[in-house]
């Protein structure tokens, strides 16, 4: 349920659904999401939803924020609306030229290698939101052992496919961009696909990810 | 039918086709893009007669310099742009915010920008170029919309498909000077001491040349956040002024990631979206506190301004 509402600037509003980040609040903020999305309010441009918040953008030459408020406070909620439960498993090398941070994660965490990855890969993830660029997935949580803050200088290039974990969270870079999570990997799969326009990613809020672990030699057969 | 079209000789600095952007995908992670400066971009397609959401070429500093191949087209140019036009041996100094019509083997030379970053080339012709979710503004950090999603290059051709009746239009327009950036107060406006919040509306922050179409890095007097550097990652609307942990602002643009992390220390009025995209790096800039009312009422006069300069177009 929604906590509180108020203005972003003068073209959206925001939705706090509370501080805390789990699933439940988050299936909140996707079923409003979802309900918003089916009605295609004229006037209302985006919708982003994240962890605990949903923004609504709106264009201010047609409507504002007090006709904005009112649409979604009187907005029926549909329960168990559809959304995406699908289960992805995503390949990821952890080898040297890949793991980019691994041996600072070693520091960081007090762990070795083996240990991390093993953590990692044992887990399943839920997807809460996309974004920040195009289909990048926001998935958890990691084991409670494997948390870590951001880089402190973030890279002015992230690879793209890169693997990267943060507090929580882990994430998968879908194309090169700026970045500052800890890389433990990369995969050679294709996360975004901006050709497909009805369906451009991959992975959606409330799918399930598990990673596989493969090596060099594999993950060079995806590009051949 | 003959075939037409732009060969381009230079690229220029960040040439891209813009239109109005696309909306709705914010939650794939998608921006909206479009172009920086909206009044100058309705400008330019306005004088040519063009659909309000047609695709115009947009440029930062120095524009591309262009040779035309085919039937007589008529082109208009907007913004604080010094330009030339080739006509066989002819160079003539161009004008911004008129109709100019370009020949067989004339050549267009987009020079600089003056104090300003944006420059516009409308034409009076529709293009053969790509849309994306109904937009050709090109992303180029995600390679999404016409010509690959990528700046223009030397050497690549712009295919023109049918083209408009040449009538003769200008318009006298100058553009406004810079003035104080307004600015609605953000969510995370408390986790700045009392100090640092009057310290935000006093101080002058300077434009740095860390400075796209994704975002716009200020520098000025370190502001103290009592609170928390990070906050639980949550979307970004254009206009949003994060403060990272360096303390330093950063003003979300066209191109902005849909989700960050960093507080919300207040957020840019629409009405001014359009200058702040136009300051230089170097430039000052003073973030002045309005309330929401305010920023409506801004807003409105700020379409009636746009109508009254359209308006005056002969």
């Amino acid at each position: 349920m929604i906590k509180n509402i108020s203005n972003l600037g003068d073209a959206a509003v925001y939705c706090d659904f509370g501080d805390e980040v789990n699933k439940e609040i988050n299936s909140s903020v996707i079923n409003y999401f979802q309900n918003l999305k089916d009605c295609n309010f004229e006037g209302i441009t985006n919708l982003t939803p994240s962890y605990n918040k949903l923004i609504v953008s709106f264009d201010l030459s047609i409507t504002n924020f007090e006709n904005t408020k009112k649409i979604i406070e009187n907005l029926e909620i549909k329960k168990s609306h559809s959304i995406s439960k699908k289960k992805i498993q995503i390949p990821v090398c952890c080898e040297d030229e890949y793991a980019l941070d691994l041996k600072k994660l070693e520091r960081k965490l007090n762990k070795s290698t083996d240990e991390i990855l093993e953590k990692f890969f044992l887990k399943e993830y839920f997807c809460y939101m996309t974004g920040f660029i195009a289909g990048m997935p926001f998935l958890g949580d990691i084991d409670k052992n494997l948390h870590a803050k951001r880089l402190e200088t973030p890279r002015v290039k992230v690879p793209k496919g890169s693997i990267g974990l943060t507090e929580q969270f882990c994430n998968i870079y879908t194309f090169e961009s700026p970045g500052g999570w800890n890389i433990i990997g990369n995969t050679p799969l294709n996360v975004f696909d901006s050709l497909n326009e009805d369906n451009p990613n991959l992975i959606n809020p409330g799918d399930t990810v598990s990673f596989i672990k493969i090596n060099k030699e594999k993950y060079k057969k995806y590009y051949e | 039918m003959s075939e037409n079209f732009f060969k381009v000789i230079r690229a220029g600095i960040n040439t891209t086709f813009q239109d109005l952007g696309r909306n709705n995908l914010n939650h794939i992670g998608i921006p909206i893009s479009g172009v920086m400066d909206k009044r100058n971009y309705i400008i330019a397609n306005k004088i040519l007669q063009n659909v309000p959401s047609h695709p115009i070429i947009e440029f930062a500093y120095q524009g591309p310099r262009l040779v035309y191949h085919g039937d007589p087209l008529n082109i208009s140019v907007s913004g604080d742009v010094k330009f030339k036009v080739f006509k066989n041996k002819n160079e003539i100094e161009g004008k911004c915010y008129e109709t100019i019509t370009i020949q067989d083997h004339d050549e267009i030379d987009l020079i600089s920008t003056n104090k300003s970053v944006y420059g516009y080339l409308g034409i009076g012709a529709d293009l053969k170029i790509d849309y994306q979710w109904k937009s050709c503004s090109i992303n180029t950090k995600a390679n999404i919309g016409s010509n690959n999603g990528k700046k223009l290059k030397d050497n690549q051709k712009i295919e023109v498909l049918k083209i408009k009746e040449l009538s003769r239009r200008k318009l006298d327009h100058i553009n406004s000077k810079i003035e104080n950036i307004r600015v609605i107060k953000g969510t995370n406006f408390h986790y700045f001491s009392k100090e640092s919040q009057a310290k935000f509306f006093k101080n002058e922050y300077s434009v740095t040349k860390l400075t796209d179409r994704m975002g716009m890095r200020l520098e000025g007097e370190r502001l103290d956040n009592i609170v928390n550097n990070n906050i639980k990652s949550e979307g970004l609307v254009k206009g949003v002024i994060q403060i990272p942990a360096d303390g330093n602002p950063i003003i979300m643009l066209a191109d902005h990631g849909t989700i960050g992390g960093y507080p919300k220390i207040a957020t840019v009025i629409s009405a001014d979206f359009d200058k702040l995209s136009q300051l230089t790096p170097g430039s000052k800039i003073k973030f002045k506190e309005v309330n929401l009312k305010d920023a409506e009422t801004i807003f409105k006069l700020y379409e009636m301004e746009t109508n009254n300069i359209i308006s005056k177009i002969l």
